[in-house]
């Protein structure tokens, strides 16, 4: 057993990474599914939608060849609605909701339409809007945005449609954040990401300074002398500590970190053990897994503290990595990690990791989270792995949150209306604010931070 | 199993569709493969006046991704020479002598021409005629097709020069471009026609070209008014053919129903409105001959659920329901009702009312699901949120009377009741 790349050929990988989900692949498949949509009223897709996308509208003018209209109304609510097309967990969102869903049919595929109508627009930087000349109060405005991901992103785009200037600092080399660097690469491509935050920044107005890091490459009094407000959505960081003996041994890896390699490096150039074992049961865990799967691993152990009916992911995740050949261990709660040259009086031992040691649980009573408690029932088992992947959510930017005098839960930033924080002209929102949700989530903050600061720049102005 | 068979003036045919004068009965390879098919008979293609065709012909209106919604076409009568066209008549006759035959005329405007033509397609051996009044194209520009057919003197004169010559049934194909067909239908029925059949098509612009500016069908960049027909326009025919059913002249003969079926209950319908047999064409040109095997055997079970025997079993039974507006019951009323356990919470009921009607139903809001409910005492009963409901059954309209009694328009008015207290 070793943790290795290059397992596989080019023909594989390419294979392996291919859209899990194909677009419609003519205009007629197309067409024959937005005519099956019946234009509810108050729909209860949209309203399933954390960013309120008019979709009974856009799946119309997709039927009337108004497809420049369907992706306006589309990008009018989510400008990551390309992204989102790939990306949502629409089973638990739109698509659960829809109204055939009652009728024991199959939903409309929101989805696919949705990137039928974005793919255009984002391929060909269609102009769909237009900034305004002028600010609210004809006055001007610059705002600074920390963190290129959904949320700031869509915060940016609001501003700049508004007149505002924007500069946005990430720090990575690429915008998108966790859709640039956190998600399977079968759902949306490295080219697409990069296209999609092309076509955000076309609108013009938004200026983003790559390889700047909050805290290190820019201070958050710097941008609140040089702006008129401050937009934090830097998102969350790497996966929480496990805090179980033998986190340190070669072959543990963090889930977002492995995702960010295969996202950033080519697939061939990504190590992967041989057998595998994936803690949570996330997205972000079944991202990991089914990745691991694809890169060569011969196997692959899902573990979770809890059973199925608790799972954070959705069924159409897990079916994803069932159908990948990943194996679930439900009940089980990692109590160690051994290493090469364990022994009774040194079960961790050190080196290579060479198997994950779990505590069999049962469920109890609910706890804080109201999911049953998992509860040990003194058995354990050992699964024998080579490498251990750590996807058990991920921890907020403690120390800068806390540096900067952030009201903050645990890092992370505490909000009221939805945007605002305890320092006055600086709003979050997204991951930093929540701990990580959905890209879609993300959005919808980005949206709320925008409104918030136009609020708040216009009483300046006053 | 009820018998399904068709005895129009005499000709027999072991079921009530005919395929309509038109391209699918245009020659011998078409006509063979409709009966090798099963239909019950056909109309040749109009034979006559010499004709040159253009290129194109058709266009088509489509709905909700829905092709052939409506169809248009701008073809002349048959451009066939006369000769190969009776000999062809004359050689299907021989292998299906089971199946009804008749002829479609147009003749130059004369006399003469009509009496030469009638002459020697009865030496086909053929079943029957039907006189084109009804091509809206080409021809009444040169005093034909429609032209005819849109005045009552000429049908008249037409049709009388016909039963001089004519030794078989005649039936004359009326045009709905007109406001009523009833005006051409009684001086038909006055100068001896034996059978009418009707709609023909109407015309119509189905669509232009958002690029070129040139509606379809497109020649060379100009296009002309077609003749529309397929679904689109069953209920305007529907509607002539009551007209013709409900007048005591014209209900005297055997009508043949023409105008957009495209099914058995289509047909059915036909007929409950006094139509004795049926012609078919836009639905065979979208799929083939091969419709008939349904069209057959849905009549021959929905006979047999009603208990029918024959065709003639039915045939006009709806004809005395359609009356007067003034003689409805202003007495009966009905409230719609939604089957909450079948409601799938789509909201289309009550925008539609909201919005374009008597704002008669109620909203719950809900997460992500809206309750609907009607409310009963502002409801007029009017269908409009059972149309839009897309769930079968979900929305019923229930009885509830004003008052037992009958009471129509001029009663209600002489009673002097209140209007406009709505």
């Amino acid at each position: 057993m070793a943790i290795q790349n290059n397992r596989l050929s080019e023909k594989d990988y390419a294979e392996n990474f291919s859209d899990i989900h194909p677009p419609f692949e003519n205009k007629e498949a197309a067409l024959v599914e937005a005519n099956r949509c019946i234009f509810c009223y108050d729909a209860p897709c949209t309203k399933s939608c954390p960013t309120s996308i008019n979709i009974p509208k856009f799946i119309k003018q997709i039927t009337t060849d108004n497809i420049k209209g369907s992706a306006h109304t589309i990008f009018i609510s989510n400008i990551f609605g390309g992204g989102c097309s790939r990306v949502c967990p629409v089973e638990k969102l739109c698509e659960g909701a829809c109204v055939y869903n009652l009728l024991h049919e199959q939903p409309i595929e929101i989805a696919k339409l949705q990137r039928w109508s974005t793919q255009p627009a984002i391929e060909n930087k269609w102009k769909l809007f237009e900034r305004k000349m002028h600010t609210p109060s004809g006055k001007g405005g610059k705002v600074a945005i920390v963190g290129a991901g959904p949320a700031g992103l869509s915060c940016a785009h609001v501003l700049s449609r508004e007149g505002i200037d924007v500069t946005v600092f990430e720090k990575e080399s690429k915008g998108g954040g966790l859709m640039t660097y956190g998600i399977a690469a079968y759902k949306v491509t490295p080219k697409f990401c990069q296209d999609e935050v092309d076509f955000i920044i076309s609108l013009g107005g938004i200026e983003i300074k790559y390889d700047h890091s909050l805290g290190k490459d820019v201070t958050l009094a710097d941008l609140q002398k040089n702006y008129n407000a401050v937009y934090l959505g830097m998102g969350v960081g790497l996966a929480n500590q496990l805090n179980i003996p033998g986190e340190e041994l070669e072959g543990v890896e963090d889930a977002i970190s492995f995702i960010y390699d295969i996202r950033s490096k080519g697939y061939p150039n990504v190590s992967v053990g041989e057998k595998v074992v994936v803690i949570g049961m996330g997205m972000t865990a079944i991202d990991a897994a089914t990745q691991a799967k694809r890169l060569g691993a011969k196997e692959v152990t899902m573990v979770y503290r809890r059973s199925e009916a608790e799972k954070n992911c959705t069924q159409v995740e897990l079916d994803i990595a069932m159908l990948d050949g990943c194996k679930i261990q439900w009940l089980a709660a990692p109590v160690a990690i051994a290493g090469e040259n364990a022994r009774p009086d040194d079960p961790v031992g050190r080196g290579k990791v060479t198997a994950l040691i779990c505590d069999v649980m049962k469920l109890g009573a609910p706890d804080f989270s109201g999911k049953p408690a998992p509860i040990k029932t003194g058995e354990t088992i050992t699964i024998e792995c080579d490498m251990v992947i750590k996807a058990t959510g991920q921890s907020p930017f403690m120390e800068l949150v806390e540096q900067n005098g952030l009201e903050n839960n645990k890092g992370k930033i505490v909000v009221k209306e939805k945007a605002i924080t305890n320092i006055k002209g600086v709003f979050a929102g997204g991951d930093a604010v929540n701990g990580g949700k959905e890209v879609v989530d993300a959005v919808q903050a980005g949206k709320d931070g925008a409104a918030a600061i136009l609020q708040f720049l216009s009483r300046q102005d006053a | 199993m009820a018998d399904i068979s068709a005895n129009f003036l005499g000709i027999k045919s072991p079921n009530p569709y005919w395929l309509a004068s038109a391209p699918p009965t245009d020659k011998k390879i078409n006509v063979l493969r409709a009966f090798e098919a099963g239909w019950g008979g056909v109309v040749w293609k109009t034979l006559g006046s010499q004709v040159k065709n253009v290129s194109s012909r058709y266009s088509a209106v489509n709905f909700n991704g829905a092709r052939v919604m409506g169809f248009n076409n701008i073809e002349l009568i048959s451009d066939r020479p006369l000769d190969i066209n009776l000999k062809e008549i004359k050689e299907v006759l021989k292998e299906f002598p089971d199946r009804a035959m008749i002829v479609s005329l147009m003749a130059d405007n004369d006399k003469q021409s009509w009496h030469e033509l009638i002459k020697k397609v009865e030496d086909t051996g053929a079943h029957g005629f039907e006189l084109n009044f009804g091509c809206p194209h080409g021809m009444t520009e040169r005093g034909m097709g429609a032209a005819v057919g849109q005045d009552p003197e000429i049908a008249k004169m037409v049709v009388e020069w016909v039963m001089e010559a004519a030794h078989i049934p005649v039936i004359t194909k009326l045009t709905p471009n007109v406001h009523s067909v009833v005006p051409t239908g009684k001086a038909v029925v006055q100068a001896g026609t034996n059978a009418l059949s009707l709609i023909n098509t109407i015309q119509s612009v189905t669509g232009i070209d958002l690029d070129t500016f040139v509606p379809n069908p497109y020649v060379a960049g100009k296009s002309v008014f077609g003749g529309y027909c397929g679904p689109a326009v069953k209920p305007i025919a529907l509607k002539f053919l009551a007209t013709i059913s409900q007048n005591e002249i014209t209900n005297k003969v055997p009508i043949s129903g023409i105008g957009g079926i495209s099914t058995w209950k289509d047909a059915v319908e036909f007929m409950l409105l006094g139509a004795s047999n049926v012609q078919v064409c836009t639905a065979a040109m979208k799929h083939g001959f091969r419709i008939i095997e349904d069209l057959c055997e849905g009549l021959n079970n929905y006979m047999d659920e009603k208990g029918f025997k024959t065709i003639y079993d039915f045939i006009g039974r709806s004809v005395p329901t359609l009356t007067h507006w003034e003689d409805l019951d202003i007495n009966y009323h009905h409230v719609a009702n939604i089957n909450q356990n079948k409601c799938i919470h789509c909201g289309l009921c009550y925008i539609a009312c909201e919005d374009t009607s008597h704002q008669s139903i109620s909203i719950t809001k809900g997460n992500p699901y809206n309750t609907y409910a009607i409310k009963e005492e502002e409801c007029v009963g009017c269908n409009l949120c059972q149309l839009m409901c897309p769930v079968t059954d979900c929305i019923t309209m229930v009885e509830h009377r004003v008052a037992p009694e009958y009471l129509n328009w001029k009663d209600f008015q002489a009673q002097g009741l209140p209007l406009n207290d709505h």
